[in-house]
């Protein structure tokens, strides 16, 4: 630790180039682009070409659903800071236990991604696993230009969202596992997850995604040890 | 009074490390620890790691204020989102007496007023409004160590504009 800082005097201008304008990440506002849009179709593109690269040499539908999720969970872990850094400093908290967090989840971080929150929150209804949460989606956008073929039926792209979810979930110390869930034109009972709850308005909204969010056994104890304190 | 402020990481990892002086009456803006004192800083540092992990589930804030003391060092700490953790130590140059705390107002002197608080909760915001900014950044991954010579600059000019 204590090379750390005098390591930076002799080489600290070595190996860095700065922009011609001279200008770093840090001379740039963070709320300058807070209300503005992206045009759907570019991120439509790039989120294709995502999946494609992502779908090279996979050995199954897991691994490609394993990979979206590790390229969104950067993204919550940063926006999570981003969405506390905006917030006036009144409100700026930081969640403390799992419904504040689910809530956060369900409006900024929905917000802030999709310009909607999201359309249900649910706790599984299953008595013996009182870990499990459900984030629901009716018409998730990254899935709206996709078409997954035959052979690959169980695949769901929103498995990148599921990732930044769980990015915020670790980056807040609520460590969970999210995996996406298409429900909308499965039947009844094909659904492993436990979605006991999200079999409403199927016929309406054909490309439901339920989240599914599994926390850490260390998260629950920590919740019952606060809960009671 | 000197300061010596710490960045730790979700694995109680050091990611960025700075000390500086009080530039706020009269202050020079340079630290006025000892070579041993040096050394038991990050000790200090670390060890009040313990306390930020039990006080940061009682309160949502992020800032959880002056968390700790040995001796005449002063450990405050802020918390961000991401649980990564600011540590700014502050060692008032003469050992607080309570005779003397109540003739001189100065931020110096007195370690737990709640002016000092106040201009401590100042320089972690704009250390956090860099911070946010340092991790926007696409090829920062969590817990990597912070060297841009850029933010070393913008935490030492906000050390001179409250502390």
């Amino acid at each position: 630790m204590s090379n750390l800082q005098t390591s930076k005097g002799s080489k600290e201008q070595a190996g860095l180039r700065y922009p011609s304008n001279g200008k770093t990440i840090y001379h740039r506002p963070l709320n300058r682009t807070r209300t503005s849009e992206l045009s759907q179709a570019s991120f439509a593109y790039l989120f294709s070409e995502m999946v494609g690269y992502a779908s090279k040499r996979i050995e199954s539908i897991q691994d490609l659903e394993k990979r979206l999720n590790t390229q969104g969970h950067p993204i919550g872990l940063k926006l999570l800071d981003l969405l506390l850094h905006r917030e006036p400093t009144r409100s700026q908290l930081r969640p403390l236990n799992i419904i504040a967090l689910l809530h956060l989840i369900k409006q900024q971080v929905w917000t802030s991604l999709f310009g909607r929150a999201a359309d249900g929150l649910e706790k599984s209804s299953d008595p013996s696993k009182p870990d499990e949460y459900m984030i629901i989606d009716n018409e998730p956008l990254v899935n709206a230009y996709i078409s997954v073929p035959k052979d690959m039926s169980q695949l769901s792209c929103a498995a990148y969202v599921a990732g930044i979810v769980e990015g915020v979930c670790d980056g807040s110390a609520f460590p969970a596992r999210v995996t996406a869930h298409s429900v909308g034109k499965q039947q009844q009972g094909g659904e492993d997850g436990g979605a006991g709850g999200a079999d409403g308005g199927k016929e309406m909204w054909p490309g439901r995604t339920v989240f599914l969010v599994k926390f850490a056994p260390e998260v629950m104890e920590r919740e019952g040890f606060l809960g009671k304190g | 009074m000197s300061y010596y402020f710490a960045i730790v990481g979700t694995q109680d990892n050091p990611l960025f490390e700075h000390e500086f002086g009080s530039s706020k009456q009269g202050g020079d803006g340079m630290s006025r620890f000892s070579e041993q004192a040096r050394h038991m800083n990050q000790f200090i540092v670390h060890s009040s790691l313990d306390i930020v992990e039990e006080v940061q589930w009682g309160t949502g804030q992020m800032y959880l204020k002056c968390i700790d003391k040995f001796f005449n060092n002063y450990v405050s700490c802020f918390i961000t989102g991401g649980n990564i953790k600011f540590l700014l130590l502050h060692q008032p140059t003469t050992p607080v007496s309570t005779a003397s705390s109540r003739s001189s107002t100065s931020i110096a002197a007195n370690p737990t007023s709640p002016q000092t608080e106040e201009a401590i909760k100042s320089f972690f915001i704009e250390v956090y409004e860099n911070w946010v900014k340092t991790i926007m950044s696409p090829f920062y991954r969590v817990n990597m160590e912070v060297s841009s010579p850029t933010f070393r600059q913008r935490v030492a000019a906000a050390g001179r504009k409250y502390l």
